[in-house]
């Protein structure tokens, strides 16, 4: 650990190398972040706009079934889609992990190849994959698997928002995952193998909470962007897909809503902070450094 | 002559090399361990005393030939089926367990039941001297309290074999010191077979009943700490093993064991020979620096020129340069005071030794 700064020098130079990171981050993060918090607790004006009333009557609106719903339809996507990332992407950071250091770089390469594309253009990508005449079908049309006179297509569906978001995020996954099991000490899990554990065992007792820092970091890094998703379900899902990123958009776009839509955010971001804190708490070993 | 509890037939060990050149760790070795005996494999890094280890434990399978374990053929058998237990080079304690499941583990994977369990870690840490710090982690242990760990973790699943990946590596000298002499003890104690690896030849003359010398994936030698020492039947023996001074020559004269040398500057000196040499054969004579006797520039076989004195406490240590440019070192223990400095740098001396400690190789 770093010592405080002591003499009146070493706290101004201090002070000059963390002022423009403060400064950034107050402009672009603390000060709109205020702002939503403040709109939250406003009125709407009569054509859009705002008006300077104090109240809870956006929190309160928000408790709706109609709300409630796609709230909890949020949490149920991010979460299977954060699932699906580990269960594809940590077997995927492991083999990758265990092959000769310039496999391994190739292997990352190409698992973040797809991010030098832009985001939208990719998930529009999907779309052709999936709808009735595409990429998809074609292929189990010539295979015989589908019917081309009646064929299947889980573009717009919740299916589609998963697919889509693991393809977004299972990078978000196999980083981390793969990050920690490269540094992990081999020798441990031989240890392990040494101490009549076989291959299966060893992974778990051993491999395993050795990595969990990293699964941590994943679950992280998968949900929270799942959980506020906003262009997925826009272009894969249905009307009755919609997330509560979509829900937020609605209203600060065609509902001019805005002291709503800041409600929404709030609660969204209240969410995630209070989850995360949950999250490591319970996860809390000396395991995962810095994440305790 | 007991049994071997750990057999090497034929076995060759190849690896894929950095550029995809074919490594040869281990060269057709041949070895027989006898069961309970404190075995050391030394060598130099990179000489294949790892890879030998790792193909006991289960970790390489050779390329060629048998490992026989316990007179069962070992083949392709993973480590958790072998009756063999390793310590390894940095413990590879499992950080996420504290010192009691770390002990425990092995019992716990051969399903031990768990009121069996508990006084036998009691027993063992009590055993490597760790009593009462079952609950601590791996990391709040010093390196020493670790390596106990370590060892603990290993032999209290009676293994038939202990297998030790230079274990005291880490250690600073003084605490490597004190764990030589205890593995000793610990290894009478229990009467498990131990093999160790290590470069540190003191170490193993310390603490091996027999010491088997690798080099470059062949086994040059097996035996006994002193007939490693006095007589080293190739030179990389003589040189890795303590400090020897090789003196090149051809044979002159061959009459039994006793043998004359022709030194490259002509001078005749005596010495013995392990194996049969012939007249004419280009060969080293290797002595040792302390059976070297230093003598006034008349009285001597060979004539050399003192080039530099150390004084260490305990010896003078000598260089001297002889006629065909061969430096060499004497070693004389300061028994009496007045012993001291008696030759300058510069005095001409002569060098004596009886022709038994001159040994003739011609590997």
């Amino acid at each position: 650990m770093a010592s405080k700064p002591r003499t009146k020098r070493e706290r101004f130079t201090l002070g000059v190398l963390i002022s423009p990171t403060l400064f950034w981050l107050s402009l672009f993060f603390i000060i709109p972040l205020f702002i939503i918090f403040v709109y939250s607790f406003l009125d709407r004006g009569t054509y859009g706009g705002i008006e300077w009333t104090f109240q809870f009557d956006n929190f309160v609106r928000f408790v709706d079934p109609l709300y409630l719903r796609i709230f909890g339809r949020s949490l149920m996507i991010a979460g299977v889609t954060t699932a699906l990332c580990f269960v594809f992407g940590y077997p995927m950071a492991y083999w990758i992990a265990t092959r000769s250091p310039r496999t391994r770089n190739a292997f990352m390469l190409l698992v973040m190849l797809p991010f030098f594309t832009n985001f939208v253009v990719r998930t529009y990508a999907l779309r052709f994959i999936l709808f009735r005449e595409g990429v998809l079908n074609q292929v189990l049309f010539a295979l015989g698997l589908a019917n081309p006179e009646d064929p299947p297509s889980i573009l717009f569906s919740q299916e589609a928002v998963v697919l889509g978001l693991v393809y977004a995020w299972i990078v978000g996954m196999v980083l981390p995952c793969y990050a920690s099991l490269v540094g992990l000490d081999r020798s441990l899990v031989e240890a392990a193998q040494d101490l009549y554990a076989n291959r299966a065992r060893a992974f778990l007792r051993v491999t395993l909470p050795l990595t969990k820092a990293g699964i941590v970091a994943g679950t992280i890094l998968v949900f929270i962007p799942s959980f506020g998703a906003f262009v997925t379900p826009d272009l894969l899902g249905g009307s009755k897909s919609d997330m509560i990123g979509n829900l937020i958009v609605q209203q600060f776009g065609m509902a001019s809503d805005w002291p709503f839509g800041a409600a929404i955010s709030a609660v969204l971001l209240v969410t995630m902070v209070i989850g995360t804190i949950f999250y490591f708490r319970s996860l809390r070993t000396d395991q995962a450094p810095g994440l305790g | 002559m007991p049994s071997s509890i750990v057999e090497f037939r034929d076995v060759s060990k190849r690896f894929a090399g950095p550029d995809g050149e074919d490594v040869l760790a281990v060269n057709n070795m041949q070895l027989n361990i006898a069961e309970g005996v404190f075995f050391s494999i030394l060598g130099p890094s990179g000489c294949g005393k790892t890879t030998t280890l790792r193909m006991i434990g289960g970790f390489e399978s050779p390329t060629e030939g048998d490992v026989v374990i316990d007179g069962k053929l070992q083949g392709e058998t993973p480590p958790n089926n072998r009756p063999v237990n390793t310590v390894f080079q940095n413990y590879a304690l499992f950080p996420h367990m504290n010192v009691f499941d770390n002990v425990a583990f092995g019992l716990q994977m051969k399903k031990v039941a768990k009121d069996g369990i508990e006084p036998r870690v009691h027993e063992m840490l009590e055993m490597v001297k760790l009593p009462g710090m079952e609950n601590r982690k791996p990391k709040q242990l010093s390196g020493g309290q670790q390596q106990r760990v370590a060892l603990a973790r290993a032999l209290i699943n009676l293994p038939k074999v202990l297998l030790l990946d230079e274990p005291l590596g880490a250690l600073d000298p003084k605490l490597r010191k004190g764990m030589q002499f205890e593995l000793k003890e610990l290894q009478d104690r229990v009467g498990i077979t131990f093999v160790y690896v290590t470069h540190d030849q003191e170490e193993a003359l310390v603490m091996s009943d027999l010491i088997a010398v690798m080099n470059k994936g062949v086994l040059l030698q097996v035996g006994s700490p002193e007939e490693i020492y006095e007589h080293p039947r190739t030179r990389f023996v003589a040189d890795f093993i303590g400090e020897t001074n090789f003196l090149e020559g051809t044979i002159a004269e061959v009459s039994g064991k006793e043998i004359v040398v022709s030194l490259n500057d002509q001078t005749s000196v005596k010495a013995t020979s392990d194996t049969s040499v012939k007249k004419g054969q280009a060969v080293s004579v290797a002595i040792r620096p302390e059976k070297m006797r230093m003598d006034g520039g008349d009285n001597g076989t060979v004539k050399g020129l003192v080039e530099e004195t150390v004084y260490l406490g305990t010896e003078m240590r000598y260089i001297v340069l002889l006629p065909d440019e061969t430096s060499v070192m004497v070693r004389e223990q300061l028994i009496t005071p007045e012993r001291r400095r008696s030759y300058q740098a510069g005095d001409e001396v002569g060098l004596n030794w009886d022709p038994e400690h001159a040994l003739v190789l011609t590997e």
